[in-house]
Order: structure tokens, then C-alpha cells, then sequence
């Protein structure tokens, strides 16, 4: 059987109902002229290319990945695959690095890994001895495995001592942290995937799921088919597939999430939607949430907004008089200046109606990437391993004693680095050792131009490992050429805390190495010990480093203490917690309504939501959630750069079906190059009459920051919004991007800048856009253009 | 009776603080998070500072104020990581003079029964707290790389 999923992106339909269960159905794709009987080996595992984590098996032949397929037995997927994940894999299978490089006379030259580890460890130890600790900093991703976070939290944070440990999981990621540790108390998703199949309401805010998880569209494209569908809310500019299929699409202005989400939450407190009784029993904070959201009446909102009050108040009606609803949040609200508010207002909204902890009653703060929860559980983000409360001292004792250091080498003494941060100190160089893993910020960050300046001056040694001569490793100091996924033994966890183990089930190519091999060889070189002598990590190989994770994680939320790689192996994805208490996992957090705000177990003692600030122990103390639930609060505010006479467009960048990220594989991989190969913007169709643009002309975007010229889709999305795909590194959306970000979070703005669009060149047809998407031409024929045009 | 004196001087050290928050997002503009929250900061200054002088329009005149009553401002920001810290501290102060004069006025307004000026200025307070928590933060956060490394 032959699956295309790059026309047909979703699939056959298998439409059930509310309380059944999703239906099997096995995709699969094998390299042209192999077929199952050429299969020597099914290697288990799960897609690496988004949150979604679907279980799958990789098909070797001949010591090379021939194909995959789903695991019809697996919780996530069901079978299922999406484009990238069955064709995404095939771009591993060109242009890898397969030795290391280092820079001479301004070149990359290709050298021995002796000779480049040589280099790295000697720049390490010359500036520990000169500036101590603070002049080196570490950035990863949302790409490597538990094991290599877990295993380089270790040696940053209890070998080095450095607080600037940080990924790309930043910019993804670090509002679904927040908002959960904030409201909840600590990291963790409190709703399962199951609550799908159950719910009676989906509401999506910011979250394109058709296209960033397109598996997890088609189960809820199979509850959408099936008899007694979920209503959907859908708050998106854009005229997504979600929004097509929605009862109430909000096509808000972006930039302007937490007034709609203000004025939901005052809808459901003044329509008398409000579960007294749970809120009196398992919360604190309401008359807080009251007085901040008193004036964001729907009225406002819609002003605010720029939709139908009346559309806001049906939004709030679905919400209040459904029992069972699941709320997903993307980067649409975490990509934004009030990104942690706003996420928090989705988690008061569940809270305030009881609707936590039992079927289909969940929220998923989705994460961007497939091991962006790993980074966060491991310590590799803003906070300490084990979602440990870097502000409180008995947890950096507990965690000293783990690693067996003197707690005084942990850094304790404010929070973690974020990721912007860290490059304003490489940029000034008082970081001056940079080492990025497994990510491409020379596209991905905001402000590009900048960024390359930073990674390209003498100011900050950088190591880049990756597999690939990425945009970002092309300016590095040193590159160290890695192994990718499935050429290495790893687990991850997805959005829905599902843990997966994917085995080896081929040598990575030449000399490429596991980015945990490079870890810990980095250590013994740098003669990282613990307090006895004995080697910092204590282990070599990833089944070791999960036994030491699993120590780390006992008694904590994310408890994998009842996990083991013969487990994994065996059963496929299990939900964490998973201890002897709860061997098979734990479907759902905050059941019982008891959640760890207790001051002993928390992550985080929280932060004021406008600021930033972190709240001190005495003011968690004066709080005393004592297991209840955090509401919390704040008023709208204006984004940080709005439109005006120069720049009256607001961009919004994203990610698109094709393609993941920077296309570091999905670029390589035919199937998908072909189908989105590279740059596009989207405009409103009233925009391109208005400025005389046709589909196809090619248009110069201008901010405060760069210009990029690329052909405009005349697509279906608000008016006075420009949409750009943020992943070609050659016209890079990111030289329009602002540099800045939440206040809490520290997640950078990616979804609002003011820009200016002129048409620069008359086009040659379509642009390069998908058509089956949210990218879908208005005109799949025809010519938006006026006759001025 | 001085309250007007204190109102002006509590309006003046707003004003100050206001353009203190100006001159550092101005003069840090690299550093993001400096350059937005201070803008932000400064907007609500200068809104007290719009309030207060609403406010002064239903008082008496101000009495003659005592030496050296006057409020010194930031000036230009200073450059650079050990410039930005300076400034950082600076506004501290600032924003101290301000939380310790409303405290003054406050009590008066409370001992006068004029219960408009109570209610303005604890408004006002919860937006100073909020930015001298901000300010803490700001300066834990980059005391160690600006002393240490940079």
C-alpha cells in the first residue's frame, strides 16, 4: 500500500463519535523500488518532526532507512503519519556533514575530531580561567534526545556552573512552560490526546493544527465527520482548515489575543458559567481574575480585536455550556508580547468551569517541537532538572546531592538565561564561548541581520553541532558534525506527555557522531568530576543517562521513575507520571484537583504577569495555593510595534504544512521541497487590490529591520495582515522580526511587526505556495490584480 | 499647609522618573527588554504625572518649598553593560522617591478626608511596586555578568 500524504494531507476520513475509540489506519511510504519483503529490519520509534510524537517504525535494508510506518497500537497516532513524517526522513540521506570543521584564515576546513575537540575544550578552559563560569553559554533545542539534555544540564550546570543554558525551545516552547508552572504550579500538560475522542467543544487559539500536527487534525477532522461533532472556536487571522471547519472563527487582529481571552474569561464570570464549588475548593485567585478582566466587556474586545462582539459572546456561550471541552494553545498566543497571560487566561477559563482531569474535559499548551519537553524537563530551560524551583534552596540541595557536587556549583542566583539574553552577551562578548546544538538561529531568531553579526564577529567563539552545514554553522568557529534521528538510541516526549523510545537503526554517515558522545567526551576532556573524582556525567551511553534521568525525575511531576527502555520498547508510548504506583502512565494531571502549587514542590513561586518580575518566597508564602490552582490576571495591552503611516501591515510569520522549521531536512527531502520550495507572502485580497498586486507579482515586505522580496499568494486572511513562512534561510522572514518578547516567558514577538508591502516585479503564475492549505490562492485560477495593476 | 508642595514634588519626581525611563530605552535600545519595559514604564509615569497635575488644579497654591527640595533627573544613559546598570540603579531611586513621597501624600490625603486624592494616588502605587520589582529583577539579573565578565 502506497500513502500520499502530500495531496491528500490528512487522509481517509474515520469518522466515530464521542466515547469510541479512534480508528486504526496505517500509513507507510517505502523508497521507490522496495517493498516489505525487502525489509530486513522494523526499528521502533516516533516521528521527530513535530510535538505530535506519532509512533512509527523506520524500515532498514542494507544498513540504510528505506521507509516507515505507523504503529496501529500506538496512543498517539493511531497508524497515522503526516507528510513530514513519512517524507521528512529522506532529507537525512543527503548533504550531512560527516567530519568536523574549523576556521582558518576566515574558511571552514574540515579536520579531525581530536583536532576540533582539542580547540573547543582549550577556548572553554582558557576562559574559565580568565572570567569563571559566566563566559560560556550553552543554547540547544527542541530536537535532541532526554538523554543529551539531561546529560548536558549536568555538565553546565553542575560541572561548569553556568547559568546560561538555553535552546530554541524558547522560542517555541517557553509560554507553555510558564503558563503551566504559573496557574498550575508546575510544567506538564494537564489534558491527554484521548480528550479528543471524548470532548463536546475544541477550542484552538493560535494553533493552525491542520498544518504544525497534522496528525492530531485528522483525529479531530474524525470526531468533526462522526455523529455528535465537537463544536470548534477557532481564533486564527488566517482562514485556516480549522477555521473552515469552524462554529466561530475569530479572525482576531494579531497582536491582540489576551483582550479576546480577557473578555471570554468576563463573559463566562458574568453569564454565570463559573463552577463555584470548584473554584471555592481548588483555586486561589478569583477575585483577582474579576477585577482585571472587569472592563474587557465584548464590545471591547470586538473594537480591540476587530470582530463581532456578538461572535465573542458565542464563543463564551460554547464555552460555558459545554461539560467537556479541550483547548489547545500555539504560537499564535505564545509567539506574542502577552503570550504568558494569555495562556494563563485559557487555563483560568478550565479552571473556572471545572474542567480538568476527567475525559475530555483538557488543555493542550502545545509545544512547537518534538523533544521541546525534554529540554524542559531536563533543566536545559528556565528551569532547574526535574521542573525543579531554582529559587528554592532544599531543591538545588536535593539536586546537588544527585549529581554529588557541592551545591554551590549550581547556579541558583537568579533565573536561568533565556535565549535572547544570551546572544546580547555573546554579542557584547561577555559570553565568549558559545556552543549551539542542533538548531539554526541564523534563520530562526528575530532581528537576522543582527544575529549574524553576532555568530560572525570575533568577539564570541562558536561552536556549532549539526548535521548539516546549516546557515548558523557556516559562521561558527568550530562545527561538529552530528547523528540524526534514528542513528542514535533516544527517548522523547510529546505534547501529551508520551514518552517514546526510538532505537538506533542505523550508523549516522562518516564520522558523525550522537550529540551525547560529543557531550560527554566534552566533559572527560574538561575533567569534570564530582565531589569524590569520579566522571561528570557518571554515565556513557543513552540507556545510562536515562537511568540517571529516571533518579532525577522520582517524586517530581514529570516522574519517569516506572519507565525503562525494555518497557518502551516493548509497549511503545507511555504518559508520565509513570511510577510503581501508576505503571502504565498517567492519562490525565489534576484528576483529584490537587496541584503542586504546595511552596515544597513547585516549580516556580511565579511572576507578575505585566513585568516579569519573579514573585519572592515570602509573597508564594503570603499566596499559600497549598495545592490549589493559580487564576491570574492582567489587562490588555497594546503590542510593542502596531501599524502606523510608514509601516501599516502587521506580519504574522509561521510554519506551513510542507515544511519544518528551517528545512534543514524537509528541504532535502523531493517530496516535500516540491510541494512549498521556497518563499511566499500572503495578503488579504482587498490589500493586493488595493496596491495593485496580482498572485504570483513579486512584492518587497519592508520593517524596521530589513526588507525580503518573494512572490504574494493572495490568500484568505484577515485584512491588513501579511503572512510569511519563516522557513527559507535565503529570504528569511525573520530580517522583518522584532527583538522582542514576553515579559515572563521571554519568548521573542514573532506574530506582530509593522511592515510595508509595495510590488516590486510582475509574476510568472502562482506563487510557490501550497494550495490546500491555509495558503490557498482566493483566486485558484484567476488574477486578484485591478486593472491599475 | 504643604500637601500642594508634596503633590508637586511627587508630580516633578514622576516627571523625572518618566524621562529617566526615556533616556535608558533610548540609550539601551539594543538591550530589548530594557528598551520595552522602560517605554512601557514611561508611558504610566507620565500618565501619574498627567493625574497629579489634574489633581493639583483643585488645591491651594504650594507654599514655599524648604532647600534643596528639588528632584535631580537621570540625564543622558550611560553606555554600555556597566553604563545600563548604573542608569538601572539611577532609576531606582528614582522610583524609590516617588513610592516614598505618594506614601506622604497618601497619609495626608487620608488625615484631610479627600478621598479623590487617596484613591488616585494607591492606583498610582501598585504601578510604582510594579516597576521597582521590575527594576530588582533587572539589576539581579544582569549584576553578575555586567560586574563578573563584562
Amino acid at each position: 500500500m502506497r500513502t500520499d500524504r502530500i495531496d491528500d494531507i490528512w487522509g481517509a476520513r474515520a469518522p466515530h463519535g464521542p466515547g469510541t475509540p479512534w480508528p486504526v489506519r496505517v500509513d507507510q511510504h517505502l523508497v521507490d523500488g522496495v517493498t516489505e519483503a525487502d525489509v530486513e529490519r522494523w526499528v521502533r520509534g516516533a516521528c521527530l518532526l513535530c510535538s505530535n510524537g506519532c509512533g512509527l517504525e523506520v524500515a532498514v535494508s542494507g544498513g540504510k532507512m528505506v521507509g516507515v510506518r505507523g504503529v496501529a497500537s500506538d496512543r498517539v497516532n493511531h497508524g497515522r503519519l503526516g507528510p513530514k513524517g513519512l517524507y521528512g526522513w529522506l532529507g537525512q540521506q543527503r548533504d550531512r556533514l560527516t567530519t568536523p570543521l574549523v576556521r582558518r584564515d576566515g574558511r571552514l576546513v574540515e579536520t579531525d575530531w581530536e583536532t576540533a575537540m582539542s580547540l573547543v575544550v582549550q577556548r572553554s578552559q582558557s576562559l574559565l580561567a580568565a572570567r569563571g563560569p559566566l563566559g560560556l553559554g550553552f543554547f540547544t533545542s527542541g530536537q535532541l534526545m532526554l538523554e543529551e539534555y539531561y546529560a548536558l544540564a549536568m555538565i553546565a550546570k553542575g560541572g561548569i556552573g553556568t547559568p546560561h543554558l538555553d535552546g530554541n525551545t524558547r522560542w517555541c516552547t517557553a509560554t507553555a512552560a510558564a503558563a503551566l508552572s504559573e496557574t498550575f504550579g508546575s510544567d506538564g500538560q494537564p489534558g491527554s490526546y484521548t480528550d479528543v475522542d471524548e470532548c463536546e467543544a475544541l477550542f484552538l487559539y493560535g494553533h493552525n493544527v491542520a498544518e504544525t500536527q497534522t496528525v492530531l487534525w485528522s483525529r479531530m477532522l474524525d470526531r468533526l465527520d462522526g455523529p455528535r461533532p465537537p463544536r470548534v472556536v477557532c481564533v486564527d487571522p488566517r482562514r485556516t482548515k480549522v477555521a473552515e471547519r469552524a462554529t466561530v472563527h475569530l479572525a482576531i487582529a494579531n497582536g491582540t489575543n489576551l483582550a479576546l481571552l480577557n473578555a471570554l474569561v468576563r463573559e463566562v464570570i458574568e453569564r454565570g458559567y463559573v463552577d463555584r464549588a470548584y473554584v471555592d475548593a481548588h483555586t486561589v485567585g478569583f477575585d483577582d481574575v474579576v477585577e482585571a478582566t472587569a472592563d474587557a466587556t465584548p464590545e471591547w474586545a470586538g473594537e480591540v480585536c476587530g470582530v463581532d462582539p456578538d461572535d465573542v459572546r458565542r464563543a463564551a456561550e460554547i464555552f460555558g455550556t459545554s461539560e467537556r471541552v479541550v483547548s489547545t494553545c500555539s504560537m499564535g498566543v505564545y509567539q506574542s508580547h502577552q503570550a504568558t497571560a494569555a495562556a494563563c487566561a485559557v487555563n483560568n477559563l478550565h479552571l473556572l468551569r471545572g474542567m480538568l482531569g476527567r475525559p475530555g474535559a483538557g488543555i493542550l499548551q502545545m509545544n512547537g517541537q518534538p523533544t521541546a519537553q525534554n529540554n524542559r524537563e531536563a533543566g536545559c530551560g528556565p528551569a532547574l532538572p526535574g521542573f525543579r524551583n531554582w529559587a528554592n534552596p532544599e531543591h538545588v540541595a536535593e539536586l546537588a546531592r544527585l549529581w554529588n557536587v557541592e551545591p554551590g556549583t549550581i547556579p541558583d542566583w537568579s533565573e536561568p538565561t533565556h535565549g535572547m539574553q544570551m546572544f546580547r552577551y555573546a554579542e557584547q562578548g561577555s559570553i565568549g564561548f558559545l556552543w549551539i546544538s542542533a538548531t539554526n538561529p541564523a534563520v530562526s531568531m528575530p532581528d537576522l541581520a543582527r544575529v549574524r553579526k553576532i555568530l560572525s564577529g570575533d568577539q564570541c567563539f562558536v561552536v556549532v553541532s549539526d548535521a548539516y552545514l546549516t546557515e548558523t554553522a557556516e559562521l561558527a568557529d568550530v562545527v561538529l558534525p552530528t547523528a540524526l534521528w534514528a542513528e542514535k538510541t533516544g527517548t522523547y516526549t510529546n505534547v501529551d506527555r508520551t514518552v517514546h523510545l526510538q532505537d538506533k537503526a542505523v550508523d549516522p554517515p562518516g564520522g558523525a557522531r550522537s550529540d551525547l558522545e560529543i557531550f560527554v567526551d566534552y566533559a572527560r576532556r574538561l575533567g569534570l568530576h564530582d565531589r569524590e573524582g569520579a566522571p561528570l556525567p557518571p554515565f556513557e551511553t543513552p540507556e545510562g543517562a536515562f537511568d540517571a534521568w529516571k533518579e532525577a525525575s522520582a517524586g517530581r511531576p514529570c516522574d519517569y521513575s516506572g519507565l525503562d527502555y525494555s518497557r518502551l520498547r516493548a509497549g511503545g508510548g507511555i504518559q508520565w507520571p509513570c511510577t510503581a504506583s501508576a505503571p502504565s502512565g498517567t492519562e490525565r494531571l489534576y484528576a483529584s484537583g490537587v496541584f503542586p502549587t504546595d511552596r515544597a514542590i513547585c516549580e516556580t513561586y511565579g511572576h507578575d504577569l505585566a513585568t516579569g518580575a519573579p514573585l519572592d518566597e515570602t509573597a508564594y508564602r503570603a499566596l499559600a495555593p497549598q495545592g490549589r490552582a493559580v487564576l491570574k490576571a492582567v489587562p490588555f495591552d497594546a503590542p510593542y510595534e502596531e501599524p502606523d503611516d510608514a509601516y501599516p501591515f502587521r506580519l504574522t510569520t509561521g510554519r506551513t504544512v510542507y515544511q519544518f522549521h528551517t528545512r534543514t531536512k524537509t528541504g532535502r527531502s523531493p517530496a516535500l521541497e516540491a510541494a512549498a520550495p521556497s518563499m511566499w507572502f500572503e495578503l488579504a485580497e482587498p490589500d493586493a487590490q488595493r496596491l495593485g498586486i496580482g498572485e504570483g507579482d513579486v512584492v518587497r515586505v519592508t520593517s524596521r529591520r530589513g526588507a525580503v522580496e518573494a512572490p504574494a499568494r493572495v490568500a484568505a486572511l484577515r485584512e491588513g495582515v501579511v503572512f510569511a513562512p519563516w522557513h527559507y534561510g535565503d529570504r528569511a522572514a525573520n530580517d522583518l522580526t522584532l527583538g522582542a518578547w514576553d515579559p515572563v516567558s521571554k519568548q521573542p514577538e514573532y506574530k506582530v511587526a509593522a511592515v510595508a508591502v509595495e510590488r516590486v516585479a510582475a509574476g510568472t503564475g502562482l506563487a510557490p505556495a501550497p494550495v490546500g492549505t491555509a495558503s490557498a490562492p482566493v483566486r485558484p485560477r484567476g488574477d486578484a490584480r485591478t486593472e491599475e495593476g | 499647609m504643604y500637601l500642594t508642595t508634596y503633590l508637586l514634588l511627587l508630580r516633578r519626581a514622576e516627571t523625572a522618573l518618566a524621562a529617566g525611563y526615556r533616556s535608558v530605552s533610548d540609550g539601551h535600545a539594543a538591550d530589548a527588554d530594557v528598551h520595552f519595559a522602560t517605554a512601557g514604564h514611561a508611558d504610566r509615569s507620565e500618565r501619574h504625572a498627567r493625574d497629579l497635575a489634574a489633581a493639583l488644579d483643585r488645591l491651594p497654591a504650594a507654599d514655599d518649598p524648604p532647600d534643596r527640595f528639588d528632584v535631580v533627573g537621570l540625564g543622558a544613559a550611560r553606555p554600555g553593560p556597566a553604563g545600563l546598570l548604573r542608569d538601572l540603579l539611577d532609576l531606582y531611586l528614582l522610583a524609590s522617591l516617588v513610592d516614598a513621597t505618594r506614601t506622604a501624600v497618601l497619609q495626608a490625603a487620608k488625615a484631610k478626608r479627600d478621598s479623590a486624592l487617596v484613591d488616585l494616588t494607591q492606583a498610582h502605587a501598585a504601578d510604582t511596586a510594579a516597576q521597582l520589582a521590575w527594576l530588582t529583577m533587572t539589576v539581579k539579573a544582569t549584576a553578575p555578568q555586567t560586574l563578573l565578565v563584562a
